[in-house]
């Protein structure tokens, strides 16, 4: 869907990016100054590669070896700008049918009632963007973006300038966009909690480079890329099934490779995939399984790496049944327990640790 | 004579100022327009020269620019022979000639307010136009245009305003003829000069004091609107 090779020198910052990416939503993580805006920049041709190729859904947008440059309002793409963009002399409706207007009728695959629907905003449509919200604003800029029939979507940290509950009420509708529209995604983040929540593929920016591309949570399970995925973000990334509901408790229970899962309920059907973190800090090692304790999940599982860590910790992966579950303890805890890979202990992790930030609905 | 109502003499110069002034105002508004995007927008070499030329008549005399217009466009100067051998066209003292040394002389105050606005527009917002299919005379026409209007309004009624009072070009170029190029200014000025016309000089004054604070009235008031419907 998405092939990129592009150069671009800006000042004493060099953007050096290559990778390509499929359908879904592919995500641009990376600290600020990490050239991820610069990327999806040059893709919506409004900075222009030093030299590279940009290939969007069989199209090709760029090329400075057969010399095609297309203007950005040629490429046919669809973009969300962090602050929204709004045009300010124009009603939403006009702003929603700007770009529409551009695409010829019989090209136009995106339908104005299906966005409206979606989007929830049938009741701003007479409205002047001044008067909407921040999370509404940003709600009518996807909708104008998408009523262009965009090859692709590009979204530069569009939930940055909400609150955390419009970030909460927006981030279910932006993965559902992908799927519904057959619009492929590209994604601006510096939260590593909308990457996990919407993102198939992650592309993990450093210093103007693709340090590493694939699934998340391959990327996030690697250990060598904590310097970028960041301390705090430290965990394993698994994939689960929602197996039942305990309405006497207020629990759910996941499935995965490794045995069964307890956590605070989740409103999500059962038999629904879900993605989830499982915080480094939040797993305790065990080498015998305790008789009675409050913890409710008890793994078992076999060390297989321990690696001395920055400030008087270590890292210890486990397997888990086949998937990959990290710890991480004080040295001195290592130094009692003596962990080696191959040996037998049980993971220990609370259920109300895996918060419903840390869960995406990958239905 | 009723005190209210106009005797055809003063009809004939209002009319002709607002004929003057109009002419002279929609005429230079693409000029404008044009010359303020590119002192606004780009950087080219001479452009502190070419900004410089703008603002000339802000400065000179007008009689200068007056006597200017005369020899460039007079039936015997270099651009006026060239319209009178190709086109039969005269401006010197004529009604065009008139809205011409008006334009010139009214041209930097518009600019400036344009340029102005110009300046303040997000150009963020014609980004997000471009993305969305529109290309760069589409964009200026459905963002760019509609964001500056209120500057645009300034200009035209700063324009309007300084081509209403404009004396010293007009009588330098196109001289004081009567239903021609005698616009309200000069007609007052001709009054002043003989003797027993200051009744007829004052009810001139109070006839411009009239145009130019309706003119005032209707810019404050169109701006209201423009405003307003930014803000929904």
């Amino acid at each position: 869907m998405l092939d990129l090779s592009i150069r671009r020198q800006q000042g004493d910052f060099r953007v050096e990016v290559d990778l390509s990416a499929g359908a879904g939503v592919t995500a641009l993580f990376g600290r600020s100054g990490s050239g991820k805006s610069s990327v999806i920049n040059m893709v919506a041709g409004l900075y222009r590669p030093d030299s590279g190729r940009i290939k969007v859904d069989g199209k090709v947008l760029f090329d400075s070896n057969l010399g095609i440059d297309l203007a950005p309002e040629r490429r046919r793409l669809g973009y969300v700008f962090q602050d929204a963009r709004l045009f300010p002399h124009l009603s939403v409706n006009g702003n929603l049918t700007f770009g529409m207007n551009r695409v010829p009728v019989h090209e136009r695959r995106i339908g104005f009632d299906d966005v409206v629907e979606v989007l929830g905003i049938g009741h701003l449509l007479d409205r002047r963007p001044t008067k909407l919200s921040g999370g509404e604003k940003q709600r009518v800029s996807i909708g104008r973006a998408l009523l262009a029939s965009p090859r692709i979507l590009l979204m530069d940290e569009p939930l940055a300038a909400l609150d955390s509950q419009r970030k909460a009420e927006l981030l279910p509708f932006i993965g559902k966009l992908a799927r519904q529209f057959a619009t492929p995604i590209l994604y601006v983040s510096h939260s590593m909690d909308e990457v996990l929540r919407l993102s198939d593929t992650l592309v993990l920016m450093d210093g103007g480079r693709a340090a590493a591309v694939g699934p998340v949570e391959e990327l996030l399970s690697r250990t060598d890329l904590r310097p970028l995925t960041g301390r705090y973000e430290a965990g394993a990334v698994i994939r689960a099934t929602v197996a039942g509901h305990d309405s006497t408790y207020g629990i759910s229970r996941l499935n995965f490779t490794g045995g069964t899962l307890v956590v605070a309920k989740v409103e999500l059907p059962v038999g629904t995939p879900v993605r989830l973190r499982i915080h480094a800090r939040d797993v305790s090692i065990a080498i015998d399984a305790p008789p009675r304790i409050s913890m409710r999940n008890v793994l078992p599982a076999v060390v297989k790496s321990v690696r001395a860590a920055e400030g008087w910790l270590t890292d210890v992966v486990l397997d888990c049944g086949g998937t990959d579950i990290w710890s991480q303890v004080t040295a001195h805890a290592q130094a009692h327990l003596n962990l080696v890979p191959g040996m037998r202990v049980n993971a220990l992790i609370k259920a109300l640790t895996i918060a419903r930030g840390d869960m995406a609905d990958r239905a | 004579m009723d005190m209210f109502s106009l005797t055809p003499l003063e009809w004939e110069a209002l009319h002709l100022s607002l004929l003057v002034s109009g002419w002279a105002v929609l005429g230079s508004l693409p000029f404008g327009i044009g010359c303020a995007w590119l002192l606004a927008r780009r950087d080219f070499p001479g452009k502190a020269l070419f900004d410089g030329i703008i603002h000339l008549p802000l400065v000179l005399p007008p009689v200068v620019v007056g006597y200017f217009l005369l020899v460039m466009l007079g039936r015997r100067g270099p651009i006026g022979g060239w319209l009178w051998d190709w086109f039969g066209v005269t401006l010197a003292f004529t009604w065009k000639g008139a809205a011409i040394a008006s334009a010139v002389v009214a041209f930097p105050l518009m600019v400036r307010a344009i340029r102005l606005s110009l300046e303040n527009v997000d150009r963020g917002l014609e980004q997000a136009a471009r993305t969305l299919g529109c290309g760069p005379l589409r964009t200026f026409l459905t963002v760019t245009l509609p964001l500056v209007a209120p500057g645009l309004l300034t200009g035209v009624i700063l324009g309007f305003a300084r081509s209403l009072s404009e004396f010293g070009a007009t009588i330098t170029f196109v001289s004081n003829i009567p239903g021609e190029t005698r616009t309200l200014p000069i007609a007052l000025y001709a009054l002043t000069q003989v003797p027993g016309g200051d009744a007829a000089a004052l009810r001139l004054c109070i006839i411009s004091v009239v145009v130019a604070f309706a003119a005032l009235l209707a810019s404050e008031f169109l701006s209201r609107r423009v405003q307003a419907r930014m803000r929904g």
